[in-house]
């Protein structure tokens, strides 16, 4: 068995609500593994499915051979979730959320107080470990938060949105942390909504959009898939932008992404000779570039390619 | 901001293969744990207490000294009667908390932790209720106290108001279960909070707390008679007071039986059931 994590067809409803729609994952063991996509997606109900936390509507999920649902004692004991608000105990101090874990998986008062002073100096709470996690910043709930879920080393990790509404320096944090607990041979299946968070963890990520696996690979594999180049100019004046926009709308047709970037134009680009077109153009009608640069798509940009929509867009459909 | 930098990446490794492999936990074990959390919160947040036993404090003081001379004679005649009663309903009222931190837990994510780790999937409400007893014991330890001080002399003695104090648990704990319903279906804690003062007001006003049921007109007293909190109340006072009780007591056991064989499944199949 070489997938810590498999599905097929997984499908979920809530009444009218199709969450799910037919998913198919295989997660090779030892990996860490991205779901990407915006809110509603159906991200989190994916994990929520695998943690057994939810029945699934259709489908089946195995998780290290354990089917989710006629198993799911089987799969709890070798499974860890830190779900997408940081459950902690907030009346209690770091340490007491860590003893309450491990008195809960069978340790002795001695080990559990043992594990928790070390999962403390892991996540760097070893300072905090005794004041009420309520006085904690974000950063560092998330951490003890994962630190629960480490409390035995799990053969599979979900984190579901690890690092939603944290600083960068938090962010950083928990993204050596992760991948530190993968180092350690745990199977990570992370969700996010950053595209970045994917690139620097993920070997492997499965973009999802209403409920279905819309694309699947490797970061350099997206972004190869969608067949072409990204071309930024980058402007020496914002003014000229909307000059510029429509400059190389008309050369290029369609595939000018809407950047964010009040100095930037981006957009899909065939070939140089393309690049070349839209310099030249731009150049006839004096706009000032300032930078000029073909590359990779970033995956903001496979996103948009994939789902017509920016990934950042909140949809409207909710996930439970 | 150092201090809570990560350690060296050797050091974190050495750290986490430090781990022992747990045996399951058994169901006991689990339900203990979870209520030693309980015990923490109150430590944490003695709040709690304070809360739920300043209103009773209040009730005795006020009852005793406003109505205690026109209802019963004299305020301190009248604390013989009020007190058992004032017991029962400090604790019924309370029991709405078991509630409304489930209600808590659930938002917070909490109790999707308890449920993905391998334990007694009862085990954390099991554990929250045992925590909530005791809770219920210091609240009336302590309106016995107050009440000692103003004058209260059970005739039953000590052993009187013990049993009358072990009967009140035993129903409270029944009670408690509706609101871990009422926590469950609910989206705050705020609204287990008012959903449950609209059956606790009456059942704790339209009873025999304060006053006798011979003294309400008839229908009322049909219905107040017929209302288990009165039984409890009925029952505290007798016990206390070494009177005869056993009518009451077994009136009391039948709803408190009543109760769970409703309020335990439903409350069961929520707690599995997804959300």
């Amino acid at each position: 068995m070489t997938n810590a994590i498999e599905t097929a067809g997984l499908a979920k409803s809530f009444g009218e609500t199709h969450a799910l729609r037919g998913v198919d994952l295989a997660i090779r063991k030892g990996s860490v593994y991205g779901l990407l996509g915006p809110n509603g997606a159906g991200k989190t109900t994916i994990v929520r499915i695998l943690a057994t936390l939810l029945r699934p509507s259709g489908g089946a999920a195995t998780v290290l051979g354990h089917d989710v649902v006629r198993d799911a004692r089987a799969v709890r004991r070798k499974v860890s979730l830190t779900g997408q608000y940081a459950s902690v105990d907030e009346d209690l101090t770091g340490r007491e959320n860590l003893v309450l874990v491990g008195r809960l998986l069978g340790l002795t008062w001695a080990d559990a107080r043992q594990r928790a002073s070390d999962l403390l100096e892991v996540f760097g709470l070893a300072e905090a470990g005794d004041r009420q996690a309520r006085t904690y910043s974000g950063g560092m709930r998330r951490r003890l938060d994962i630190g629960a879920s480490l409390v035995a080393i799990p053969d599979v990790l979900f984190l579901d949105e690890p690092t939603t509404g944290l600083d960068p320096r938090s962010r950083n944090q928990v993204w050596e942390l992760v991948r530190r607990i993968a180092a350690e041979g745990t199977t990570v299946l992370l969700t996010t909504q950053y595209l970045d968070e994917a690139d620097q963890l993920a070997e492997r990520m499965a973009v999802i959009d209403h409920g279905r696996v819309i694309a699947e690979g490797t970061s350099r594999e997206l972004k190869a898939s969608i067949g072409a180049n990204t071309l930024r100019v980058r402007l020496a004046d914002a003014a000229q932008r909307p000059r510029a926009l429509e400059l190389v709308e008309r050369v290029l047709g369609d595939g000018v992404f809407p950047a964010q970037q009040p100095l930037e134009v981006t957009a899909r680009v065939a070939s140089p000779a393309q690049a070349a077109a839209v310099l030249s153009a731009l150049g006839d009608a004096g706009v000032e570039v300032a930078q000029l640069a073909v590359g990779d798509p970033s995956l903001d940009e496979v996103f948009l390619a994939l789902t017509g929509k920016p990934a950042e867009s909140p949809a409207p459909e909710a996930t439970p | 901001m150092s201090n809570d930098a990560l350690p060296t990446g050797e050091r974190t490794h050495e750290l986490l293969a430090r781990q022992v492999r747990p045996q399951p936990a058994s169901s006991l074990s689990t339900v203990i744990t979870l209520a030693w959390r309980a015990m923490l919160k109150i430590k944490h947040v003695p709040f709690q207490l304070f809360d739920v036993t300043v209103t009773p404090i209040m009730f005795t003081l006020l009852f005793t000294y406003i109505f205690g001379g026109a209802l019963a004679g004299s305020p301190r005649e009248y604390i013989q009667y009020l007190l058992p009663g004032i017991v029962v309903q400090t604790i019924v009222f309370i029991t709405v908390y078991t509630g409304v931190g489930l209600n808590t837990d659930i938002q917070k994510g909490l109790y999707d932790r308890f449920r993905s780790l391998p334990i007694w999937q009862p085990s954390p409400l099991l554990g929250a209720l045992l925590g909530d007893l005791f809770r219920y014991s210091v609240a009336t330890a302590l309106i016995l106290i107050i009440g000692f001080l103003l004058g209260f002399r059970p005739d039953g003695g000590a052993l009187g108001v013990l049993a009358a104090v072990g009967l009140v648990l035993v129903f409270a704990f029944a009670l408690s279960w509706l609101w871990i319903i009422i926590g469950m279906l609910v989206r705050t804690p705020e609204s287990v909070m008012t959903t449950s003062f609209v059956f606790l007001m009456p059942l704790t006003f339209a009873s025999d707390i304060f006053v006798g049921l011979s003294t309400m007109p008839g229908w009322l007293q049909t219905a107040v008679g017929n209302n288990p909190v009165t039984f409890l109340a009925s029952a505290s006072r007798k016990l206390m007071h070494g009177h005869p009780a056993g009518d009451d007591v077994v009136r009391v056991l039948i709803s408190t039986a009543i109760i769970l064989a409703i309020a335990v499944p439903t409350a069961t199949r929520l707690y599995r059931k997804e959300r």
